[in-house]
């Protein structure tokens, strides 16, 4: 059965940042390696972005996430 | 939107069945990064394994697949390149599956050269099977199967592949994902065989066994454990035994088997099949 893509977006007028919460299983691994301290758990130990101000796009939670559940893009016209 | 993940993976089979913190997963997103930077044509690439839980990424990526049998993942993929040796064909293979059962057919590959790029998921542990230890395990560490500690000396699988004859030998890990997707495009690439072991984490059965209780805890300790070979070269025995090192430990050529079978056939051909 194909799913529904449900996905959280968060965005500052530099960054966008992408939760899949149907897939991220809570390990946690993002919050606790984002060198900018950008992401905190909530109630069920998914990633939400709280500090997006300080995301440097650096990309390692994107990468790090086994389950593909968090991405991060620049926006349209205020990337590099 | 649509990520670069989501142009090579088989979306109804997501979330996959892997515990939450899995390295495999880890190490599927760099596979995927590391085949979209080459650009490859997703149908002439075949992805090959056997069984374990790492074993299951063929069954996420969109290529032609074969999930083959325990340790018999290298011997399928060797038919399938010598019947067509155009295809890309990538083995990813757990510890177990590739150093213990699969240990002679790995030595065999490397010797020919075939030109096949093998991917290990080195977590250290029979995974899928409940924690059993394998020939990659450390002394020391704790399996079901080594209730009190691994008296086994583990194999170093870069200087195993080395010493066997493969062409590109390297080294990455799960906390360092940008560097194991840039290892592997350059194994993927090379002509003959190429082997990129990934040190990952299965928190369940390793973690659960060895003081670490999370997945969290795990990629600490792989970040601590693996040095650049620069590192390695300064430390003393003693320090080794702790560590592992990381990065491209060989890239050299050589002619591939297909190569020279075809070469071989050659000849027979023009000798009328009289020898
Ligand atoms: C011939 C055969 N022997 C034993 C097994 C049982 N078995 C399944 S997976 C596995 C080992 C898995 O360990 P590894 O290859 O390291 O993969 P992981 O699950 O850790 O990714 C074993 C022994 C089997 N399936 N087939
Ligand atoms: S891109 Fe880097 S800085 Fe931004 S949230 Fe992810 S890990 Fe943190
Ligand atoms: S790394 Fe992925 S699965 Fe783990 S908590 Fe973050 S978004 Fe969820
Ligand atoms: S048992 Fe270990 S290797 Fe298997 S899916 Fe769970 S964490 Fe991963
Ligand atoms: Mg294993």
């Amino acid at each position: 059965m194909k799913q529904k893509k449900i996905l959280e977006v968060y965005q500052n007028n530099l960054v966008k940042i992408s939760v899949r919460r149907e897939w991220c299983k809570s390990c946690g691994i993002c919050i606790e390696f984002c060198p900018k301290d950008v992401l905190v758990p909530d109630d069920q130990g998914k990633p939400i972005p709280k500090n997006i101000d300080a995301c440097i796009k650096c990309g390692l939670c994107e990468l790090r996430c086994p389950d593909f559940a968090i991405t991060v893009e620049g926006v349209e016209g205020k990337d590099e | 939107m649509k990520t670069v993940i989501d142009s090579y993976i088989r979306e109804e089979m997501f979330p996959h069945i892997w515990c939450p913190g899995c390295g495999n997963g880890i190490v599927l997103g760099a596979i995927i990064r590391a085949i979209d930077d080459l650009k490859w044509d997703k149908d002439k690439i075949v992805a090959v394994s056997g069984i374990g839980c790492s074993s299951r990424i063929t069954g996420y990526v969109d290529f032609c697949t074969m999930n083959t049998i325990h340790g018999r993942a290298l011997p399928f993929a060797t038919g399938i390149k010598m019947a067509n040796p155009d295809l890309k064909v990538i083995v990813v293979m757990g510890d177990g599956d590739c150093s213990a059962i699969g240990g002679n057919h790995f030595i065999h590959a490397a010797r020919r050269n075939i030109d096949l790029t093998a991917i290990i998921i080195n977590n250290m542990i029979y995974g899928m099977t409940g924690g059993q230890y394998s020939p990659l395990t450390p002394t020391g560490k704790f399996g079901s199967t080594a209730p009190y500690g691994n008296i086994d000396q583990s194999f170093d699988l870069v200087e195993l592949a080395t010493a066997a004859g493969a062409s590109y030998v390297a080294r990455g890990t799960v906390y360092n994902p940008r560097q194991s997707a840039s290892l592997i495009k350059k194994a993927l690439d090379k002509k003959g065989f190429s082997v990129v072991e990934i040190i990952s984490d299965c928190p369940v059965s390793y973690g659960k066994m060895n003081k670490m209780k999370s997945p969290v805890d795990m990629l600490k300790w792989i970040k601590d454990i693996a040095v650049s070979k620069k590192v390695w070269e300064g430390l003393s025995p003693d320090e080794k035994k702790e560590k592992y090192a990381v990065g491209e430990f060989l890239n050299k050529d050589r002619p591939d088997y297909t190569a020279r079978y075809k070469e071989i056939i050659k000849k027979a051909q023009e000798m009328g099949g009289n020898k």
